[in-house]
């Protein structure tokens, strides 16, 4: 594997992630318990659509040749997919969305004050802005969970059971493959088990305050590095890229 | 506190001073309970069509055609949502609460424009409904800036002010997608071919068959009356689609030098009004989904208020 | 009873250095639900550097009919402006 080759990995598992989540957040508008809260789940959207629209700009510049941001997001299948396994996972209830993107929220913090120290300029300006919105996501996020949490009897139950389906995806988002290696060597990519305990004392701290019980024991599901998805990327797949697949000779 | 009883009378002619006098009105104004209660009832119409039109579109957000456009979409049904939200808070001052509005809306007590019963059916309707329906709702609100109350003006200007860009990416869609391929063109006609004469419906029955226009023209809450808005909203439109090559789907348009507006020919108000009793091909799909969404998040709300009443 | 929450009013400081300014209302259940809700709502267009969120209830207003006794009593009192006064010619920054 090539330095370029390993960048080109890299950029699309962090932007099939922002990306994937992106369109689960879109599928909130208009559904939200609050007119209020349809907005801010929108402008969540909003940010992670932008951020996988720099790194596919970056990637198309890498691949060259007739790559597009959209070429990258409406031209490939499931299996060229790399984005993180708990983005892809559906929104069920509002609980089960606030907790999955809580937990992935935290990560990106950690991941993206990192990143913002590559050697890669572009990832490094990228990190910069991201952390801004992530931020911003961890503290909606979060603030939703304490109050589900310790709301009422049966937002608890809700918070609870949401926490205990998406954690088996957590471990999934700390994996790394011979494409970190290389780039790490080069200062470039970020050690993710660098700050997994921090990730894990933040969610923790959450929880927490929320009432709620970390799971524990549970078998931890894995397999994005590779592009080994859960049928639920497939019927996403399907609907965003319809226009693209059903008129490949056009442009909009 | 110590004032003096002012007579009902008295208060009138106040009011009535203000609004030939072109003063707003404000919330806590002595207003005629007719005043309020059409207020109540136009704004929160205002509001609903915000919110129930964030369903047509939204029926799209998440199979735009590229990155750019579903961006762009979301953001424009996301200000919607923040359009029906300015409405309600204005309609919140006339003594009703948001939860009450959004009751009368589910139960069928209020309207909202008629235009979000029909289908969005093609990524092309997207185009027509950005093009035609926010520019018909434009010219609407444009002129409703200088509405006599005043929290009702100041809901559009603010509108008016985010909206500037919704028209232009819709009219976008449609002039891409006539300049494209055959198959794309056919797309951008057969939206237009639909959406045009209900677009002009929005403005409501002709002023003759309009019996609320003449008290909302003596208090100055409506400033134009339905026919004149509908022109101006015609004569704006037909040169936009000559540009993008497009037709409009109505034999007897054409420029009349007299009058210095275009003729047109006669709206179905049988298809209007069947639309308005709630026999449009999406009325009760409009509404089931906006019921259900707000009792799915009953015990998010519950939590909420749970959770602020034990931490204030 | 259900309910989107209490109404909140919300104030923003579109760059520093300029007063907080009134520009609507938001429903939310507690102060950072209200100061979150301003923000997502009222600042989507990098309209802000700063928000101040009140409880609807809690502001005092004057009503209409204290109008006249308020405000028209400072009418009369044009001395109070400085174009009131007679400046001899050639004077300068005064």
């Amino acid at each position: 594997m090539t330095k370029k080759e390993a960048l080109i990995n890299y950029c699309l598992r962090i932007a099939d992630s922002s990306l994937i989540l992106g369109q689960r957040m879109a599928e909130w508008c208009t559904n939200g318990p609050t007119l209020e809260e349809d907005i801010a789940l929108s402008n969540i959207s909003l940010d992670l659509f932008g951020q996988s629209r720099i790194l596919y700009e970056y990637v198309s510049e890498l691949k060259g040749g007739d790559t597009t941001e959209d070429s990258l997001a409406f031209k490939r299948n499931e299996r060229e997919f790399y984005n993180r396994l708990i983005t892809e996972r559906p929104n069920g209830n509002f609980g089960d969305t606030i907790v999955r993107n809580f937990l992935f929220d935290v990560f990106c913090y950690y991941f993206y004050t990192e990143l913002s120290k590559s050697t890669d300029e572009r990832l490094a300006a990228f990190a910069e802005k991201s952390l801004k919105e992530v931020t911003y996501h961890m503290r909606h996020n979060g603030e939703w969970i304490i109050r589900l949490g310790d709301g009422t009897e049966e937002s608890h139950e809700k918070a609870q059971n949401a926490l205990n389906n998406v954690w088996a995806y957590t471990d999934d988002m700390f994996e790394m493959d011979t494409t970190d290696e290389l780039l790490i060597s080069k200062g470039i990519a970020v050690d993710l088990k660098s700050f997994k305990d921090k990730w894990f004392t933040t969610v923790e701290d959450v929880i927490n305050r929320a009432t709620l019980i970390v799971p524990n024991d549970v078998f931890m599901h894995k397999g994005s590095n590779e592009g080994q998805h859960s049928e639920f990327l497939g019927h996403l797949l399907c609907e965003m890229q319809y226009l693209q697949r059903s008129y490949p000779e056009a442009t909009w | 506190m110590i004032r003096e009883v002012k007579t009902e009378e008295e208060l009138l002619e106040i009011f009535n001073a203000k609004i030939s006098d072109g003063i707003k009105i404000e919330p806590k104004d002595w207003m005629p309970e007719d005043y309020r209660k059409h207020l109540q009832r136009q704004m929160s119409q205002h509001a609903h069509s915000e919110i129930i039109g964030m369903q047509p579109e939204g029926n799209w957000i998440l199979r735009a055609p590229t990155l750019r456009a579903k961006v762009i979409l979301l953001a424009k049904v996301q200000d919607e949502a923040g359009h029906g939200l300015y409405l309600y808070s204005a309609s919140e001052t006339l003594g009703k609460s948001r939860d009450e509005y959004i009751h009368e809306l589910q139960t069928g007590k209020a309207k909202y424009s008629s235009i979000f019963n029909y289908p969005t059916l093609s990524w092309a309707d997207i185009g027509a409904v950005g093009w035609l329906v926010d520019g018909a709702a434009i010219v609407n609100q444009v002129s409703l800036q200088r509405t006599s109350y005043g929290p009702y003006s100041r809901a559009m200007v603010r509108i008016c002010k985010e909206e500037s860009f919704h028209q232009r990416q819709g009219y976008e869609i449609m002039a891409r997608l006539a300049q494209g391929t055959p198959e794309q063109k056919e797309m951008a006609q057969d939206a237009l071919n639909r959406f045009w004469w209900p677009s002009l419906m929005m403005f409501g029955p002709h002023d003759a068959d309009s019996p609320r226009s003449g008290n909302a023209m003596k208090w100055k809450i409506k400033l134009e009356s339905n026919d004149e808005l509908r022109q101006s909203f015609i004569d704006k439109t037909v040169q936009q689609a000559e540009v993008i090559g497009l037709t409009i789907p109505d034999p007897d348009l054409k420029w009349n030098e007299e009058r210095g507006h275009y003729d047109f020919g006669e709206i179905n108000w049988d298809e209007f009004w069947n639309v308005v009793k709630g026999n449009g091909p999406c009325n009760k799909q409009r509404i089931d989904h906006h019921t259900k969404a707000h009792e799915e998040g009953a015990w998010v709300r519950e939590a909420a208020n749970a959770y602020a009443k034990k931490n204030n | 009873m259900d309910t989107q929450g209490e109404i909140w009013e919300v104030f923003i400081q579109s760059k520093p250095g300029l007063a907080h300014k009134h520009v609507g209302n938001v429903h939310a259940m507690g102060k950072e639900m209200a100061l979150q809700n301003a923000r997502d709502l009222y600042t989507r267009r990098k309209e802000g550097t700063c928000i101040w969120v009140v409880k609807h209830q809690d502001i005092v207003s004057s009503v209409p009919d204290d109008d006249g006794s308020f405000f028209e009593p400072s009418n009369d009192k044009i001395y109070r402006a400085a174009t009131y006064y007679e400046i001899p010619e050639g004077a300068k920054h005064i």
